[in-house]
């Protein structure tokens, strides 16, 4: 959550730069010279904000991420876990460190109802080779595996995106 | 998609430079020139084999709020809350799983109390609780896929 993490936010002339990149970088040879126009700075300023905004973490990486549908994944599983509390911050990292984890987090549970307090996305490219993976973490946990469950998507209810930076100040 | 195609999608996972003529310097490394690289980008973006190429925010550090939160609803009665649900504006994505926890979705606003304020009036709504699971520790988070 935004409370867990001190970094500074980004300001007004940021935040004009992430709504600048929401549709991706423009596709011309000099792309961060026509942010500069779009937005009213120069191109210098584009990049020192953009190697700054990648410094405190609040742009992860500048780089593509290719559709994992399009590329043939098309089984992806959310798998939760019931791991000890105090051995969380071991095995999470274990799990993210795995190729076919995409995400991994701690989040709360909701005993008795909901006991799992790991969450990592699985990725496969059939039914059967995400559940031969999830195999494989349940054989990495051994008995820190107190439970865990597979949910697979049945349907998107809602697609809309997070509307990022387009929050005002 | 062929040998090139792959080998942009792997080199430009791992990221892009911020210099004068990024596509330039990118292109070198990868044997091609600076056209032909935009020119293949823009090609797979059409044809939706890349979902993003840019900049890639870490959402809770933009200064909003987010959680995922998850309902228990009966099936019969899935369409109808869905509806409800989704009828929040601060409502991004919505996913129905395959388990007793049926029904997951991501809340975003602007601050902290308005997340909990959404919460509260989605269970009103409905009638049903709405489970709040913000992430309380980032372990991994890898978008790279190698092709």
């Amino acid at each position: 959550m935004s409370s867990a993490t001190i970094v500074p936010l980004p300001d007004a002339t940021d935040r004009a730069l992430i709504v600048a990149t929401q549709a991706g970088l423009p596709l011309t040879p000099r792309p961060y010279h026509a942010l500069a126009e779009q937005i009213g700075i120069s191109a210098e300023e584009v990049m020192e904000r953009l190697i700054r905004m990648q410094e405190c973490g609040i742009i992860r990486r500048i780089g593509l991420v290719p559709n994992h549908y399009a590329l043939g994944y098309t089984s992806n599983g959310m798998t939760v876990w019931d791991v000890p509390d105090d051995r969380i911050h071991i095995l999470g990292p274990q799990l993210g460190a795995l190729s076919f984890v995409s995400h991994c987090y701690r989040r709360p549970r909701y005993l008795p109802d909901w006991p799992y307090n790991l969450f990592a996305m699985v990725h496969g490219r059939s039914r059967e080779e995400t559940d031969a993976k999830v195999e494989e973490i349940a054989r990495l946990l051994g008995k820190d595996d107190r439970g865990h469950a597979v949910l697979y998507s049945t349907r998107i209810l809602k697609k809309t995106g997070l509307r990022l930076g387009t929050r005002g100040d | 998609m062929d040998d090139i195609d792959r080998s942009i999608i792997n080199a430009l996972q791992e990221g892009f430079p911020i210099c004068e003529r990024p596509y330039a310097a990118a292109a070198e490394r990868l044997d091609i020139d600076e056209a032909e690289l935009l020119r293949r980008i823009g090609a797979l973006r059409e044809q939706n084999t890349i979902s993003r190429f840019g900049p890639l925010f870490h959402a809770e550090r933009l200064g909003g709020a987010l959680t995922l939160a998850a309902m228990r609803i009966p099936p019969q009665e899935m369409d109808r809350i869905a509806a409800l649900v989704n009828g929040h504006p601060e409502v991004a994505h919505n996913y129905e799983r395959d388990h007793v926890f049926n029904m997951w979705f991501v809340l975003a606003t602007e601050s902290e109390a308005e997340l909990l304020a959404a919460i509260k009036a989605i269970e009103m709504e409905t009638g049903y609780p709405v489970y709040n699971m913000p992430k309380l520790e980032e372990y991994y988070l890898n978008l790279r896929f190698a092709v």
